[in-house]
């Protein structure tokens, strides 16, 4: 990847970061070492395609990038495992000084191929060989050649840049070399429904995380939205080639893959638009979105009676819920989409969300934050441990949202706490999650430890500030 | 002297080795206020973080140079220079680790060079923050090996060099520990424990139990490790009577400290089993000329009862094992004293202590590589249990094994870090857990016949 390649996936003219100078915290400037958090541009393209099930994804380059990360993420799939292979081709010494990581990669390719038959290699350039210079393009297209399947260069080496560039470079590569390569399948029998129309739609930046798309799912289904690919939790390589036949694309995650949303625009005047699946509102919103930009009468009248039917049952379900949570304060810190999506969830729970992270959020994001949380809203840029436990302490909030590495820093303060990232192991998208939202955020929230974690030991006098 | 098969497949499949940079992390979470930096792109440390989040479920203190473009062509040093120094001006640090990375062997980074530049351009720091520069590649070695390089970098940097002739000075009889990456915080202190039993006075480099070992920390956020190693101990290590070393890995810290401090070095390869307990037990006797102290008699008894109790179990049963070297090792020990089989043997890297090894077969390889051996030995040949990581854990659920978490990582498993397998009573449960293990396997513990005379039905009701 060159620079120039680099800044034009810097310079998204759909994103709301782009262009203008007085911008509070311009998001693409150099990182300041010794203060970053955060992954690197191998992490970001990793984390947006390895959910592909059936491609095998090596990553090209020593043990560092797969050997700890591996297998790491929630992302589920309802059938092929071959995404959860941690293939690397885990260089050594004397690969680099021999200069043998291009021909390791090649052997390594038919390996794969051989033995687990994918339907397409992706293979992802790591900072070594990127700094050595395999050529992995020349030894992809030579693969692709000699074993008849689809072998795509994922380009996008640590020191690119952010996770974020990683995302972008990982959406970029499947717009130029696979969308687009195939039709969708003709519907199968049983998927006609009398009178009404069939349409295909794209999510894109769905990541499946705990299972939690199959909460949705259903109901599309139900509304006659064929989802050609979600970009990508649990989807096939198939699945992407056909992404340039929908009629609508759903943004799900901005911040990642917003050059995808804007490049199927631009290249096959497929209309998008971002929403979210967290919270009552939000998966309203976006079935209603969906249903507009289509433009099918009937589909939104269905779309609008599903809505009703859907609201007026989890609006029971949670009712036990809301009166338990009603008022409770809660101090949120992701990024991205979920710093307005999540909001608007645990608002919808009755929750008081006294602050929110917004680390990695887009300007767009800071809007609909505003929206949800009036003009005063406190937006946390960046929330070390101290900031987030001291803000909670101040704010009066009884529960930390927050991502899986940032747990133990809540914990260590004796705070309820909630685990709202990839790592996580439920799945709150839909109406449906919002029951398993309200359950888990009771779970932490009534534990009977809390009293006995924060009071100290009967023969010692009570702990400072708690007194 | 085991055989090696070594590696033989282009791409690792399952990868079981974690790299070099991952174990230098580990070691300086056992510093106190301590933060480990690691010289590369950002995704070093951001997966090393996870990586040790979800093991421990603890903080992890972790900082990256943030390498990018620009540097990762024209040099680091800047970055390295920035980074100590954002890290030195936030005030909590003590040391800082700064650690290598792939990338920044390849550009060829002048660790020792950049470490000096900062010191003298920053003399106003002298004694107040302390840079230890450790080459961690993660092209060769493994977490063990990474670990031991930072240990190594620890004494040549923060134990002071003197051979003090007055062992016993102040009336405290010293005895410096070097834990290999296998101790788990758990094991770190019941070896404290035995140690003080003979009222010697351990000084663990680094010190995992007090560190990651799960605790609440007084100040409720730090940014830095909250226990671990303190710099006082550390200036003790030269007047120790001895120092105990646990795995070969770390053989050359050892080497070093000695001859540093003209200390005698005592190796073993691990703490599991009865000879090699034994033997620290006889070395604890020699330094201190005390008694054996009534619990660890107990101990010991309990654990040859509870041979005697799992032997039936155990005996000439199989188990297929996968981890590092070190760890390898340490079971090896307890495994042959029960005359447990190992015909599947997968180690993440090739270490000569294994070589020499009383291993029949080691594979240098991954779980593929492991699957592939289990599936490929005829069923009555294949072993009863797996030990190892996570990962190994989802093999043995394919292979409908049962299993035993040991090593890194464990991220689908509480408490792995808290469980101590060394010590008498630390073995006496392995031999217990994996008597259980294989009894309740599922392996149908007979096999009915059913006589051709028989007038009943074939499906009689149940």
């Amino acid at each position: 990847m060159t620079p120039a390649q680099v800044a034009a996936l810097l310079d998204e003219p759909a994103c709301e970061h782009n262009g203008t100078k007085d911008r509070e915290k311009p998001v693409c400037t150099r990182l300041k070492p010794g203060a970053t958090a955060g992954g690197c541009s191998f992490d970001g393209a990793m984390i947006t395609l390895f959910p592909i099930t059936d491609v095998a994804h090596i990553v090209h380059g020593s043990i560092a990038c797969a050997g700890s990360s591996w297998d790491g993420r929630g992302a589920a799939s309802t059938g092929p495992s071959l995404y959860r292979l941690g293939l690397t081709t885990d260089m050594t010494e004397q690969d680099i000084i021999m200069g043998r990581g291009e021909k390791r990669l090649l052997h390594g390719i038919k390996q794969v191929v051989e033995r687990y038959a994918p339907k397409a290699v992706f293979v992802y350039q790591t900072c070594i060989p990127a700094l050595t210079g395999d050529n992995i393009e020349a030894i992809c297209q030579a693969a692709e050649e000699h074993f008849g399947l689809p072998v795509v260069p994922v380009d996008a080496a640590g020191f690119y840049g952010s996770k974020n560039l990683g995302n972008r470079i990982a959406g970029d590569t499947m717009v130029r070399r696979v969308i687009g390569a195939r039709e969708p399948e003709p519907l199968p029998d049983d998927g006609h429904r009398a009178g009404m129309i069939i349409h295909d739609i794209n999510l894109v930046g769905e990541f499946n995380i705990a299972g939690e798309f199959w909460n949705v799912l259903p109901l599309l289904d139900e509304l006659g939205l064929r989802v050609l690919c979600t970009l990508a939790g649990d989807a096939r390589f198939q699945e992407v080639q056909t992404m340039h036949r929908a009629e609508v694309t759903m943004l799900v995650c901005s911040k990642a893959l917003i050059n995808v949303a804007r490049l199927l625009e631009e290249h096959y005047a497929i209309p998008w638009f971002e929403g979210s699946f967290y919270g009552i509102r939000d998966t309203s919103l976006a079935l209603r979105d969906l249903a507009r930009l289509i433009a099918d009468p009937d589909l939104m009248t269905r779309t609008e009676t599903l809505i009703q039917r859907e609201e007026m049952a989890i609006g029971k379900r949670l009712a036990p819920f809301k009166a338990r949570l009603q008022g409770r304060k809660v101090l949120l810190y992701t990024g991205g989409v979920k710093s307005w999506s999540v909001v608007s969830a645990l608002q919808d729970l009755g929750m008081v969300v006294v602050a929110t992270g917004t680390r990695k959020s887009t300007e767009q994001d800071k809007a609909r934050i505003r929206k949800l949380l009036g003009e005063e809203a406190i937006m946390i840029d960046e929330g070390n441990a101290e900031v987030l436990l001291g803000l909670a302490r101040k704010q009066g909030a009884e529960l930390l949202i927050a991502g899986g590495r940032n747990m133990y820093t809540a914990l260590k303060g004796r705070l309820p706490f909630l685990d709202i990232n990839q790592e996580r192991e439920h799945a709150y998208a839909g109406y449906r999650g919002m029951v398993t939202l309200a359950e888990q955020v009771i779970a932490t929230l009534e534990s009977p430890i809390w009293p006995l974690v924060r009071n100290a030991a009967p023969w010692h006098a009570p702990l400072a500030g708690e007194a | 002297m085991a055989r090696v098969i070594k590696r033989h497949k282009a791409v690792s499949v399952r990868p079981l080795k974690t790299g070099q940079p991952t174990g230098a992390v580990l070691a300086f979470q056992g510093i106190r206020h301590a933060i480990p930096m690691l010289h590369g792109s950002q995704g070093c440390s951001a997966f090393t973080k996870v990586f040790f989040v979800r093991h421990f479920r603890e903080p992890i203190p972790l900082q990256t140079t943030a390498m990018d473009p620009i540097s990762a062509v024209m040099g680091g040093t800047g970055n390295v220079i920035t980074g100590l120094e954002t890290l030195a001006k936030a005030g909590k640090a003590r040391v800082i680790g700064l650690i290598t990375t792939g990338l920044t062997e390849v550009q060829g980074v002048d660790l020792q060079g950049v470490v000096e530049q900062f010191r003298n351009s920053h003399s106003g720091l002298a004694g107040k923050v302390t840079v230890v520069g450790v080459h961690a590649a993660d092209f060769s070695g493994c977490l063990e090996n990474g670990y031991a390089q930072a240990v190594l970098g620890m004494i040549q940097t923060l134990v002071p060099e003197h051979r003090d002739t007055l062992r016993n000075a102040g009336g405290v009889s010293y005895v410096n520990v070097l834990p290999g990456a296998h101790l788990t915080p758990g094991d770190v202190d019941v070896l404290k424990a035995y140690i003080t039993a003979f009222g010697l006075h351990p000084l663990v480099l680094p010190d995992l139990s007090s560190a990651l070992d799960g605790h609440i920390p007084e100040s409720l956020s730090s940014p830095v490790s909250v226990g671990g190693t303190t710099w006082e101990e550390m200036t003790h290590m030269p007047r120790a009577l001895a120092t105990l070393v646990v795995g070969s890995a770390m053989r050359r810290a050892a080497e070093d400290l000695e001859a540093r401090t003209g200390i005698p070095t005592h190796y073993c390869q691990g703490l599991m089993g009865v000879e090699a307990l034994d033997q620290l037990v006889s070395l604890l006797i020699g330094l201190s000329g005390r008694p054996v102290p009534a619990w660890i008699e107990r101990d010991r008894s309990r654990l040859l009862d509870a041979m005697m109790d799992t032997h039936f179990t155990l005996s000439g049963r199989r188990l297929g094992l996968a981890g590092d070297p070190d760890w390898l090792l340490q079971w090896h020990g307890m495994l042959v004293e029960m005359g447990l089989d190992t015909p599947v043997v997968v180690a993440s890297t090739q270490s000569q202590a294994l070589s020499q090894s009383g291993f029949e077969t080691v594979k240098i390889g991954d779980l593929e590589d492991l699957e592939d051996m289990v599936t490929g030995l005829d069923t009555n040949q294949r072993p009863h249990a797996l030990v190892g990581n996570s990962h190994v854990a989802e093999v043995a659920g394919r292979l409908r094994l049962p299993v035993i978490r040991s090593g890194y990582p464990l991220f689908d498993w509480i408490g792995g870090h808290a469980r101590a397998w060394i010590g008498y009573e630390g073995t006496r449960q392995v031999f217990y857990d994996l008597a259980n293990a294989i009894t309740h396997s599922g392996v149908p513990k007979h096999h009915p016949f059913r006589s051709r005379f028989s007038t009943f039905p074939e499906k009689e009701p149940k």
